[in-house]
């Protein structure tokens, strides 16, 4: 038998014990709930999500390629992939998420010490711990790295004063990874990446209410907060490296996860919800042919979008991680899911208008929310202009403006 | 990129640097300037031939190779780059899966070898008016005897005026716009009654009009069933779609690249204007369309040779992203190569001129966006 058609056999044995063991242990009753994990949604509290969540957590399963001996799957990619599919299936999804995994997780891997790993990579996994991302402030935002969070060497301590901002879930969040600022006379160089216990004494946390009424986001300051000076994660004034690696990560989850094309609201395809409210022709058209074209050619797009996802996977090859292509996917996802927003909020017409209370379904509303919350999606994590800047630069080899 | 294997990446590397020895745009530029009728040099399609592109989609039986779609794509992709003129739309691609679709083992047996061996040029004549139409068929096909009378006109045949057989969707039934009816012919170009005239489009390639007074065929010309003709027409023309829309792949992305080394060369305000963001944020986008449409085309391929259930969505998926992706790059190339883009010296018009045709060719993309929703049933 060829190496490769032993290994296919592997697979097919390691997917009928995914597929048993998911039969046994997913709770029916969270089909189609993975809103739950949505950042603003709070901590979960339902029993079997509980359950679930300790269950994904012992396997490893919410984070399944990283290293077992911090607690991670240790799957092989392909093994990953059989187990989403068996997921997929049975609807079923991950109780372990936010940003630990998404993206501390990966960087800490990458960039922390051994002490470092082995003290916070077990809490993402198990989906005990959630980080919230201190990176953001009322001054630098596409400008990231005029950040001017204040941390100050104190011999024994680090001392950090400023404010972050568009901290998503920081209210909730155990842990916080911050950029701060330990040299105020070089600009990228004067950074460093640091772990903050959201329980230190002198952080305050405010969410801010966005024009969708939710509060994903928070301001948070940090006023003379001590932190220990093991929680600098890689080198002193080199943070800059980290942190950008990091937002590779966020591109990608970004690109192809909750932030991508479907978010929140109405989960039908288009032409259906179309076919509802907009009525059809004798032929079974949507029945306004301007409407019918551009839903066709949005789900074209969206088709197309979802083909290049499959098509990365398969070209990825070994576990490098996140490329500068991340950013077309970002770009690209999140421009096609706001434009799925704004489609169905046309097809809704005033039922799609809706804010609160009676004359409007949970759908209709959620998608309004959706539609609202998702203009996020082209200004957080680099905004399509910055993305843009950065395919420029360094996929097409395009020079900075002198 | 596809996921290849060997032997593809050895064609696709092999097509590659022969395209550029012995097929660059200056080829093309010197085809058009000497006043070829054809649209194709034919000791270089002899060239093509010997490397087997002729042969990729046939048999081994009958002198092919028989390595499919994809491997078909990764060539078009390339000789697409360069404007390369040739029939491998036409023939190796178009009529060559009509015979492998609708084809009895006689009319196989006759075509396919000489396909291969690049010694017979077939084409497709489907269509009768300005635009692409399938189902719009008028050409009459009358049963007389054993055999049938043709009477009628086809449009815009590509190398119709080279061909050696034409495979021709008439009606035996019914009236133009159903689908029920149509049945496919396979006719010698020297049969009597048959006429052509060759049309000089932008792109300078070989189409040609036909018109057929009274040509008798045999009933030994009739390729799959009769008056059920379409399955196998429509199936052609999927296959045909995701192969052209691997050559305006090729096309869009050699212009894209054309346009990106011209952005870091010309220097205004003292600096290459590819330091401008208006410039920047506009190629990133085109990198970006660029990327999605080649994720359709490869998808369409690969749906082909797989033998999936969805190769009508995603060849109409393929020919409206690559038309959108090979009109943009041609527009932009003009626009920001400025004025030296708008002289015939430079390429940016050839590249414009075969981007129209392509994307008029087997349906455009208003014609296919229509399709897929029709196909996905709204």
């Amino acid at each position: 038998m060829s190496a490769a058609a032993a290994m296919s056999d592997d697979l097919d044995v390691f997917r009928a014990e995914v597929r048993d063991w998911l039969q046994k242990t997913f709770p029916p009753s969270l089909k189609g709930r993975a809103s739950m994990m949505l950042p603003d949604a709070g901590r979960p509290t339902d029993p079997d999500f509980l359950r679930w969540k300790k269950a994904m957590g012992e396997k490893g399963w919410g984070t399944p390629t990283w290293p077992k001996q911090y607690g991670g799957g240790g799957l092989s990619r392909e093994q990953a992939r059989v187990l989403a599919q068996e997921m997929n299936k049975i609807g079923a999804w991950s109780p372990i998420g936010g940003m630990g995994v998404m993206m501390f997780g990966p960087t800490l891997l990458e960039y922390g010490n051994e002490e470092q790993k082995s003290r916070h990579v077990p809490g993402i996994v198990t989906g005990e711990v959630w980080w919230c991302q201190g990176y953001s402030e009322p001054g630098a935002g596409s400008d990231l790295a005029s950040l001017r969070t204040q941390c100050v060497d104190k011999g024994d301590h680090y001392l950090v004063n400023g404010q972050k901002i568009w901290t998503s879930g920081a209210q909730y969040a155990d842990w916080c990874f911050c950029l701060v600022r330990t040299d105020n006379t070089k600009k990228h160089e004067g950074i460093s990446f640091l772990l903050i216990d959201m329980k230190s004494p002198g952080i305050e946390v405010r969410p801010i209410k966005l024009i969708s009424g939710n509060s994903p986001f928070c301001e948070t300051f940090f006023t003379d907060v001590k932190v220990p000076k093991e929680n600098l994660m890689g080198p002193l004034n080199g943070g800059w490296t980290i942190g950008k690696r990091l937002l590779q990560f966020e591109r990608q989850g970004l690109g192809s996860g909750t932030g991508g094309p479907m978010r929140g609201g109405e989960s039908r395809s288009l032409d259906q919800v179309a076919k509802e409210y907009v009525g059809t022709d004798d032929k079974g058209r949507i029945a306004d042919t301007d409407l019918r074209a551009r839903v066709a050619s949005h789900m074209m797009d969206m088709r197309a979008f979802m083909l290049t996802i499959q098509r990365a996977m398969g070209e990825a090859k070994g576990n490098q991680g996140p490329s500068a292509t991340t950013s077309i996917m970002k770009n690209a996802g999140s421009r096609i899911g706001q434009e799925r927003s704004e489609l169905l909020v046309e097809i809704m017409g005033h039922q799609g208008l809706g804010w609160e209370g009676e004359g409007f379904t949970k759908d209709e509303i959620n998608t309004v929310r959706a539609w609202l919350g998702g203009k996020a999606t082209t200004i957080y994590g680099g905004s399509a202009e910055i993305q843009n800047n950065i395919i420029a630069k360094r996929i097409l080899g395009l020079l900075d403006h002198q | 990129m596809a996921v290849l294997n060997e032997e593809q990446s050895m064609i696709r590397d092999g097509a590659k640097s022969w395209v550029q020895e012995r097929s660059p745009v200056t080829a093309f530029r010197k085809l058009r300037d000497g006043g070829s009728n054809e649209g194709f040099d034919r000791k270089v399609w002899a060239e093509m031939a010997e490397m087997g592109w002729s042969g990729i989609l046939i048999p081994e039986e009958f002198g092919g190779t028989g390595l499919g779609y994809l491997t078909l794509g990764l060539v078009l992709e390339e000789t697409g780059r360069t404007l390369t003129a040739s029939p491998l739309i036409s023939t190796a691609l178009t009529a060559t899966t009509a015979l492998l679709l609708g084809g009895t083992a006689e009319q196989k047996k006759t075509w396919l070898p000489k396909i291969a061996e690049g010694k017979a040029i077939g084409t497709l004549a489907v269509d009768e008016g300005v635009h692409h139409a399938p189902e719009k068929i008028a050409l009459k096909a009358e049963k007389r005897g054993a055999g049938y009378v043709l009477n009628g006109k086809k449009s815009f045949v590509l190398d119709g005026g080279a061909a050696d057989f034409f495979i021709v969707a008439a009606r035996t039934s019914g009236t133009p716009g159903d689908k029920d009816g149509i049945t496919l012919f396979l006719v010698d170009t020297k049969a009597n009654g048959l006429s052509r005239q060759t049309v000089k489009s932008i792109d300078n390639r070989g189409v040609a009009n036909l018109t057929f007074a009274n040509v008798e065929v045999g009933g030994d010309a009739v390729l799959g069933p009769v008056g059920g003709g379409f399955a196998i027409l429509e199936a052609t023309l999927d296959r045909a779609r995701a192969g052209l829309a691997a050559e305006m792949l090729g096309q869009a992305v050699q212009s894209f690249e054309t346009t990106l080394d011209y952005l870091k060369t010309r220097v205004q305000f003292g600096q290459p204007i590819g330091t401008f963001q208006a410039l920047q944020h506009r190629a990133a986008r085109m990198f970006t369309d660029l990327e999605l449409a080649r994720s359709c085309v490869e998808a369409a391929l690969q749906a082909i040779d797989r033998g999936a259930d969805d190769v009508a969505q995603l060849a109409s998926l393929a020919k409206a992203k690559a038309g959108d992706a090979v009109h943009l790059m041609s527009n932009e190339m003009v626009q920001m190569h400025g004025g030296i883009g708008m002289t015939d010296a430079h390429d940016a018009g050839l590249y414009l001129k075969r981007a129209r045709v392509q994307e008029a060719t087997f349906g455009n993309q208003s014609y296919h966006r229509d399709r897929y929703a029709t196909l996905l049933g709204y």
